[in-house]
């Protein structure tokens, strides 16, 4: 079984931060990058299975975006697995999830997996769309949101649980191949080690473009999207009255702030 | 005219109450520009929701009745293509849920709809379609487009909309669930586990831990606090997802909303979206965060720049 992980360096923004010339998105100058804490997740439920079952689960990583990203490949190499994949080039820039994920499932069609574990959101733009758009681009079943797995190789299906609201779940079997979006608290994701993070340096991360995979220029960046950005702005936002002094002058005032209110009602 | 299509959503024969705010999405729109607002559902009984969709500002209720008891994705995503494409909608609204977030990105795809997902403003700017979202942690907004595309899809974020209370006696019509065979089944459910005595969605007043807790062994110090100012100990995803508390004490989208609060005191949370989901609405909410920038502040009646650990021991003396 060969498991696609398709994982994202998300934006984080400093405390001030300025936006680009053009007002659609935030200067890159004020963006950290991490990888995206669902991506934790999916990849340490595709480590677990190798782990279980050896050679008979391969998994590979995959992310979309410049040479800079290649640092989340490594992050989940230096966990496991022999080798990466990195898709980008200038027309991919705009893209929107929709035009990512036509990208994720032309990999996994060129690698042939038979899953794809995807995170269940990215933390910077939160869309909740890229897995199970994936899904719908290889014309494979999806279930969204999975909080308990339990896959063996080689299963024409696969039992699941995903996570619904307020704290119901469901339990569900899905034929394979399947994409599945993982959700937080799955699992425990596991720090590399100094020796992992080493070794990972030395795995390849293979480079591809949108036309290696047999894209159209109208397939990706804007062209491919489902939605344009028209304008990034900072809102008019609600701020806390803010309780300043000493410590003990905080505390005081809180408590005195709660007992009025309790006092109140 | 031009057609709002909204996607009302049921779940074990209970309307998803988020249903109600998208028709107040769709009718605020047609106000302003003219268009008629059409109601779809899909379950075993559909008829037996018409009631509760019969809003004021509806023209029409679509039944669709399914053999599925339960949420299945091949069937709402054939079924509801099947519907745009007969009506030819100008604006389909879903609400942002767990449901949707299987079916949606599914059907934009094979529609070649514009799609947009967690948006919380929409309007009109001629005949420019512009919808909201946030992006960064919330940090910023984001107007977005659809160039070229006749039909859009966006998914509604929760507690936006105010659903309204005025009924009306919209059309009927009945449409046909499509025929397909499901690559999914559902199997069972699982309730989420009972706190017994504690039921958050009942308490008045909640003290609320998350990350800034650090560790497990920090859990007793704000147990302890709950206890002496009589508050119920509640927490973020993270603190019950490592196990340091029970999930019936989640605050949020996956955990509970607490209804009936009335003093929310967050401590060490920085304020996710999913957080915010269940307790944004808490009339005085007072954050001490040691980030000044933690999106909690922005939805805080009050706030404090401090440390959780010194503020917690200032209050346990002045409660005790």
């Amino acid at each position: 079984m060969k498991i696609l992980v398709p994982v994202k360096q998300v934006s984080v923004l400093d405390e001030d931060f300025e936006l680009r010339d053009d007002g659609r998105d935030v200067d890159p100058d004020y963006l950290e990058h991490e990888l995206n804490e669902w991506d934790d997740y999916s990849w340490e439920e595709a480590l677990r299975l190798h782990e279980e079952y050896g050679d008979d689960v391969e998994i590979i990583p995959l992310t979309i975006g410049p040479q800079e990203t290649e640092e989340g490949i490594r992050k989940c190499l230096a966990k496991g697995g022999e080798r990466g994949i990195r898709v980008w080039d200038d027309a991919m820039e705009g893209s929107d999830p929709m035009a990512i994920s036509r990208v994720i499932a032309r990999v996994a069609e060129r690698e042939q997996v038979d899953m794809v574990f995807a995170g269940t959101l990215a933390s910077d733009h939160g869309f909740a769309q890229t897995g199970v758009s994936v899904a719908s681009h290889l014309g494979w079943p999806q279930v969204a949101v999975v909080s308990k797995l339990d896959c063996q190789p080689g299963s024409s299906s696969v039992q699941v649980q995903r996570e619904l609201e307020g704290g119901l779940e469901e339990v569900l079997t899905v034929q394979c191949p399947a994409v599945l979006t993982i959700q937080l608290g799955i699992n425990e994701p596991r720090y590399a080690s100094l020796r992992g993070i080493k070794q990972a340096r030395a795995k390849p991360v293979e480079e591809l473009s949108h036309s290696d995979l047999g894209l159209s220029d109208e397939d990706v960046g804007e062209a491919g999207s489902a939605s344009r950005v028209r304008r990034m702005y900072v809102p008019e936002k609600g701020q806390a009255e803010l309780i300043e002094g000493t410590l003990a002058e905080q505390g005081a005032r809180v408590a005195e702030i709660i007992k009025e209110l309790q006092g109140e009602a | 005219m031009t057609e709002i299509l909204v996607i009302a959503e049921q779940r074990r024969g209970e309307l998803v109450a988020a249903s109600l705010e998208c028709i107040a999405a769709a009718v605020e729109l047609k106000e302003s520009g003219g268009q008629s607002v059409a109601v779809c559902i899909i379950a075993q009984t559909p008829e037996s929701f018409v009631t509760s969709l019969s809003v004021a500002g509806v023209d029409e209720i679509v039944t669709i009745r399914s053999e599925q008891a339960e949420f299945q994705s091949d069937v709402f995503e054939s079924t509801l293509l099947a519907l745009i494409e007969q009506r030819q909608p100008a604006l389909v609204l879903a609400p942002h849920s767990i449901d949707a977030w299987s079916y949606a990105p599914v059907l934009a795809n094979k529609g070649g709809f514009g799609y947009s997902s967690d948006v919380f403003g929409i309007r009109y700017e001629g005949d420019e379609l512009i919808a909201t979202r946030a992006a960064y942690a919330e940090k910023v907004h984001v107007d977005v487009d659809f160039p070229g595309r006749d039909t859009v899809l966006l998914t509604v974020r929760g507690n936006t909309f105010k659903p309204i209370e005025a009924s009306a006696s919209p059309q009927q019509s009945s449409f046909e669930v499509s025929s397909v065979t499901p690559r999914s089944s559902h199997e069972s459910y699982i309730e989420p586990e009972s706190g017994g005595e504690v039921d958050i969605t009942q308490a008045e007043y909640m003290l609320s831990i998350g990350r800034g807790i650090a560790e497990e062994d920090n859990v007793e110090q704000f147990a302890e606090l709950a206890e002496t100012m009589d508050f119920t100990l509640g927490c973020s995803r993270p603190i019950a997802d490592n196990g340091w508390l029970p999930k019936f004490r989640q605050v949020g989208q996956s955990g509970k909303t607490v209804s009936s609060c009335s003093v929310y005191l967050a401590l060490g949370i920085s304020g996710s979206v999913q957080h915010m989901a269940g307790m944004k609405h808490v009339p005085n909410i007072i954050a001490v965060n040691t980030d000044p920038e933690a999106s909690i502040f922005s939805i805080a009646r009050y706030g404090v720049v401090a440390d959780i650990f010194d503020i917690a021991d200032e209050l346990q003396n002045h409660f005790e």
